[in-house]
């Protein structure tokens, strides 16, 4: 790998290095617990309980989510991003904004919508139309970002030589969106793999929902943890076939030069049939989940079902679930800082294989590091089992790139070279850092305190194993009400989901330009 | 810069104010933390019920109490794997399979023979670790408009029949049937439960839980399911919104499909407040801890001598339940059988 060389760099503080190994140990911790716990079966029996048909089912049912869902949201993404960016859509503003909401509803809220509208909806179609419509925003804004960015000289020459309209875009646009498309893929694939709550809820069994039922029946059991560790295998080469599918092509222009603005393609007699897709898809997307809630809160405010809503009880939930959400981001955002420093200071092997080790771990379902944290604390740390501590370890670990990007990005602004004004000047190194670097990194830092506070406050498989007995989240809270099919207790805890998430769509509106790290 | 400072200081704000909210074991968390000077009982069963009895249990011998709850399968699990240094004193759960884990776990004290006493002989195992605190009866929860009475089957094993495949639903991920598939492997052995499990796996519908059976039952989409019994009363006692449609049909003559799920009382080895413990199994199975429980909501079947359970109940004594001891049903093996069978 080259690494690209830094000008006059300042000698990392060794306590930045040791503090970036021991988040780095603890992120690949769990990996390290599944992955034992998985081979005390001993081999004969493991390959049994490997080799038997339901693994074979689980696998067919995952695979088959992942390849319809990943084609059609990025299909979706693909398409609405260039009728927005590219295209004379009447009211493309307003439609980007439109096209990002759908991440400010959980995907297990939306699938109670579904089964709302269409209580029979269930099995594989049931899971693809549901994931598809919570997922094409991952598709969607990576790819819009680009095209919104991309130099229009390119398919000029392609015209000019010759091609039609529908083949320049595919000669010249579709190649450039490649990287952006694919990122957006591995993190709709990603977020498939570790789904529960759509598939629990449309009776769609996978990996993650397997491993769960595994843990109810028979708590932290050694069948449990293979299935982890075929999944761990599933994410692994998700994310290698990423890295192959990506390549080497440049993409990035040559020389500084001007990128010549798009002129948007003129849609024609096609704008009607563009307009209607758009609001179909809206409608899909925002209109069912939306609708839905607005019809529970009615049935359930006017008697029509049993309902076992408390109002006191739901302050409670929100005030729990704010509390572990505003811990785990500050803990996530404190275990980041050291690993971006390092990575964004000091680009060795080391530091990269530091950096890589702290998003192995996030990239794998909340259940997996769950059970292995359990296995942990119950064996060595029987004091903090069962409390907010491990849950929170928990967070951090799955969380951790969420930050660690948006720091990085910070870094980039405060080289080293002004630490070292600082301390030319005749600061200590405590108070160059406080007085240079925490001022610089701190927007950065807050923007991943807000990634990690609403990806905490939505979690739901983690915290379903780890919760302290008695603690309820907004999200188990949700769960538990809709698991008892009481959906007008259920609603008020959506709603109040939805409107914790919503200020994230607008943290990704406000920076159009970055991939979501989600 | 400003804007920096204030976004600096927002953060470090926030930081101090979370940390000392987490370090602090502020009111959310009080109670989570187990007092070690209190009786303290993990409980699977029901929420409400658990309550109406440590609060009686309270006023009556001025004992305090504080509860832990979680389900059947996972605190039996919990309870094993913290072994001797378990802070349980008293372990309550809503079906007997959970207790066997425990008990063969060498964890469980006798229980008192006074306390034994105060039940039907068949509600208690013979090993008398533990107790019984109240039952539930499987039931098959039907449709009549989508099937009539002359086509429901006569045993639960019929269900495995081809012609059954894809309209019966069952919740079998969940620790309430996992006692009822012990029921099965007791009373016919393991090689024809493999093969009940394989109809099951074939034809059978599976939900997420006994509500969710019920008003699938309730909404047509399959004509019967398997469930017990109070999810039933529960709800023509409230809405009737999941149950409207339906109707329940006993097995009776000692089939399997007939069989009382016995929950359970136990007193933990490890216990360092054994004779409250002790003390609180008495309670709950005496005639006032039965009478709790048969007034209450909780529509689950008394099991004390001389104690009536809840009128609108089918009567326990005309179920015809088939003779299990409950201490031979067997857990670990039936998830065996159920991973073989490709349902876990």
């Amino acid at each position: 790998m080259r690494l690209p060389r830094r000008g006059a760099s300042s000698p990392t503080p060794p306590a930045v290095v040791a503090a970036s190994l021991v988040v780095a140990a603890v992120c690949v911790l769990p990996l390290a617990v599944v992955a034992v716990k998985a081979f005390e079966i001993g081999w004969s029996p493991a390959w049994h309980l490997l080799w038997r048909p339901r693994v074979g089912e689980l696998l067919r049912n995952t695979a088959a989510l992942v390849a319809l869902t990943v084609t059609l949201t990025t299909a979706i993404g693909i398409g609405t991003a260039w009728l927005v960016e590219r295209t004379s859509l009447p009211g493309a503003k307003f439609w980007r904004v439109l096209m990002v909401c759908p991440l400010a509803v959980p995907a297990f809220v939306n699938s109670y919508a579904w089964v709302t509208v269409r209580p029979d909806l269930q099995g594989l179609n049931g899971a693809v139309l549901v994931t598809t419509l919570s997922y094409f925003p991952f598709v969607f804004l990576p790819v819009a970002a680009v095209l919104r960015g991309l130099d229009q000289s390119l398919e000029d020459s392609a015209r000019s030589l010759g091609l039609g309209p529908w083949r320049s875009f595919f000669r010249a646009v579709l190649p450039q969106l490649r990287p952006a498309a694919l990122g957006g893929m591995l993190l709709v694939s990603l977020h498939l793999l570790s789904e529960f709550g759509v598939l629990a809820m449309l009776r769609f069994p996978t990996f993650t929902t397997a491993i769960l039922e595994q843990f109810q029946v028979a708590f932290s059991n050694s069948a449990g943890s293979l299935l982890a560790v075929v999944l761990i295998a599933l994410c692994l080469g998700l994310l290698t076939a990423e890295l192959l599918l990506r390549g080497t092509t440049r993409h990035a222009r040559l020389g500084r030069g001007a990128a010549r603005r798009a002129l948007p393609a003129r849609l024609g007699r096609w704008t009607a049939p563009a307009l209607l897709g758009m609001g179909v898809l809206t409608a899909l997307a925002l209109g069912v989940p939306l609708g839905s809630l607005v019809y529970w809160f009615r049935a359930g405010s006017g008697g029509l079902t049993e309902s076992t809503f408390d109002p006191a009880q739901l302050v409670t939930t929100l005030w729990g679930t704010l509390r572990l959400a505003l811990t785990a981001g500050v803990v996530t955002v404190v275990a980041a800082f050291p690993v971006a420093w390092l990575i964004a200071r000091r680009r060795t092997w080391m530091s990269v294989l530091v950096e890589r080790a702290t998003y192995v771990a996030s990239s794998l379902p909340g259940v997996v590091i769950a059970l292995a944290l359990v296995t942990l604390a119950v064996r060595y740390a029987r004091p903090v089992y069962q409390t907010s501590v491990v849950l929170v370890a928990a967070y951090a670990i799955l969380f951790i790139p969420r930050a660690m990007v948006t720091i990085r990005a910070a870094m980039a602004h405060a080289p080293g070279e002004l630490t070292e004004a600082a301390r030319a000047l005749g600061d200590g190194p405590f108070r160059a850092f406080v007085r240079v670097l925490v001022p610089l990194t701190a927007p950065g830092a807050l923007a991943g305190f807000a990634m990690v506070f609403i990806a905490t406050s939505t979690e739901l498989t983690a915290t379903l194993l780890l919760a302290p007995t008695g603690t309820q989240t907004l999200a188990t809270a949700f769960w538990s009400a809709s698991e008892s099919i009481d959906y007008a207790g259920a609603a008020p805890y959506a709603a109040a989901l939805v409107l914790v998430s919503a200020p994230l769509t607008y943290l990704l509106l406000r920076r159009p330009d970055e991939e979501p790290a989600l | 810069m400003i804007v920096r400072r204030t976004a600096l200081l927002a953060l470090a704000t926030t930081a101090t104010l979370a940390l000392t909210a987490c370090g602090g074991g502020s009111s959310l968390e009080a109670g989570k933390n187990l007092d070690p000077t209190k009786l303290t009982i993990y409980s699977a069963q029901h929420q409400n019920l658990t309550e109406a009895w440590a609060k009686k249990f309270q006023e009556a011998s001025g004992i305090t109490v504080q509860i832990r709850y979680g389900s059947d399968s996972s605190m039996a699990a919990q309870i094993v794997q913290e072994g001797a240094k378990s802070p349980a004193d008293v372990f309550l759960t809503e079906n007997s399979p959970a207790m066997t884990t425990v008990q063969n776990a060498g964890l469980l004290a006798k229980v008192d023979d006074a306390t034994i006493s105060q039940v039907g002989a068949d509600y208690a195992p013979s090993t008398h670790q533990w107790v019984g605190i109240a039952a539930r009866s499987t039931v098959l929860v039907y449709n009549p408009s989508k099937i009539s009475a002359a086509e429901l089957p006569t045993s639960i094993m019929d269900l495995q029949d081809p012609k059954w495949k894809g309209r019966w639903g069952a919740a079998a991920g969940g620790a309430d049937f996992q006692a009822i598939v012990s029921a099965i492997l007791e009373t016919q052995g393991q090689d024809k439960t493999a093969a009940w499990l394989k109809g099951l796996k074939d034809g059978a519908q599976i939900y997420q839980n006994n509500i969710a059976v019920m008003k699938a039952v309730n909404a047509g989409q399959v004509p019967v399911g398997i469930m017990y019994h109070y999810y039933w009363y529960r709800d023509q006692a409230l809405t009737k919104a999941g149950s409207k449609n339906t109707k329940l049909l006993y097995f009776r003559h000692q089939d399997p499909g007939a069989f009382v799920s016995v929950s359970g009382g136990a007193v933990l080895k490890s216990s360092k407040q054994a004779a409250k413990a002790q003390k609180f199994l008495a309670f709950v199975t005496s005639k006032t801890g039965q009478t709790i429980l048969a007034t209450s909501d909780a529509k689950e079947y008394a099991v004390g001598k001389g104690v009536a359970s809840d009128k609108a109940l089918e009567p326990l004594a005309t179920l015809d339940a088939p003779h299990v001891d409950p201490f031979t049903l067997n857990g670990p093996k039936v998830i065996e059988l159920m991973t073989q069978a490709g349902i876990l």
